[in-house]
């Protein structure tokens, strides 16, 4: 297997969704490429900051004054 | 066949299809829990797409009231989440077409771009990078990192890969196809990696920034 095949399955190894021979074919070369090893596991790390770390998060007190707008719109529209 | 196919889905609902009929007929305070449910999360689609709080707040508002205005043409054979993300999304690249005066928008934007989809930094990270930097500083970071990516890359990722919604789920809601949506996740998760690499390279007293690793000595500290 090359590094662009080892690519092209990338995101199905990271995401479990992979038959158990690509599986083996796959760990077959991260046993032997130190650089997809690096993207592999780099991609995972990245993924995981991004989901523990929510962006944009909504400070209580603004939430529910949107909350209240929308549904004073919503009550006023039915 | 359709009756009863239909009795079959009925017993598997999804809970939010018994709020959404509630609401259709005259229950506000069904919608008021949707609202509730969902608005953080579209809230923070609208902020990804149009980079603007203020605009986010206006899109979280529009896109909930015109969900509710239109709520006779939801169908139950999909899921009010994909949805109600599809309207948010339409909303937020219309609020950021007004800001860029008339330019066409969409989440094909900046397909062409090759950025990131060969790996390039191909140096190991840190054990745990992110405890080298504050939460304040590492969320300046990752804002930082996305804030750049096409609004399609960004929107994808936030939906598969923070928010957790199926390929198929994205795919319905920016009416895009799976392999659109998966080209898209490889490519963004490819273009963040190669981004956060500058911050989270293994390395020595400081970071390539020039951060002073604040968060480790704060830490170490304790």
């Amino acid at each position: 297997m090359t590094c662009k095949e080892f690519l092209a399955h990338l995101d199905d190894l990271i995401d479990g969704s992979i038959s158990p021979e690509i599986r083996a074919e796959l760990e077959t070369h991260l046993h032997c490429c130190e650089h997809c090893e690096v993207v592999f596991n780099t991609t995972r790390k990245t993924i995981q900051v991004y989901r523990s770390n929510e962006l944009y998060d909504l400070p209580e007190n603004l939430r529910d004054r949107l909350h209240a707008a929308i549904m004073a719109r919503c009550k006023k529209s039915s | 066949m359709t009756t009863i196919q239909s009795i079959a889905d009925e017993s598997e609902q999804h809970p939010d299809l018994a709020l959404v009929a509630r609401a259709r007929g005259g229950d506000v305070s069904a919608y008021d829990a949707l609202v509730r449910k969902y608005e953080r999360q579209i809230f923070r689609i609208a902020q990804h797409i149009t980079q603007n709080r203020e605009d986010a707040e206006d899109v979280m508002q529009d896109s909930f009231l015109k969900a509710y205005e239109k709520l006779d043409q939801f169908q139950g054979n999909s899921k009010f989440y994909t949805w109600l993300v599809r309207i948010s999304v339409n909303e937020s690249l219309m609020r950021l077409r007004k800001r860029r005066t008339g330019k066409m928008v969409s989440i094909d934007e900046d397909l062409e771009t090759e950025e990131g989809s060969v790996p390039r930094d191909l140096a190991d990270w840190a054990p745990d990078p992110e405890q080298n930097y504050t939460q304040t500083e590492l969320g300046e970071i990752l804002e930082k990192t996305i804030k750049g990516l096409p609004p399609g890359f960004k929107v994808v990722f936030e939906l598969r890969d923070v928010q957790g919604l199926s390929t198929e789920d994205t795919a319905e809601a920016l009416g895009l196809s799976v392999p659109a949506v998966k080209s898209r996740l490889l490519r963004a998760r490819l273009q963040l990696r190669e981004r956060l690499s500058r911050y989270f390279h293994k390395k020595q007293g400081t970071s390539p920034m020039g951060h002073s690793l604040k968060g480790r000595a704060a830490s170490e500290g304790k």
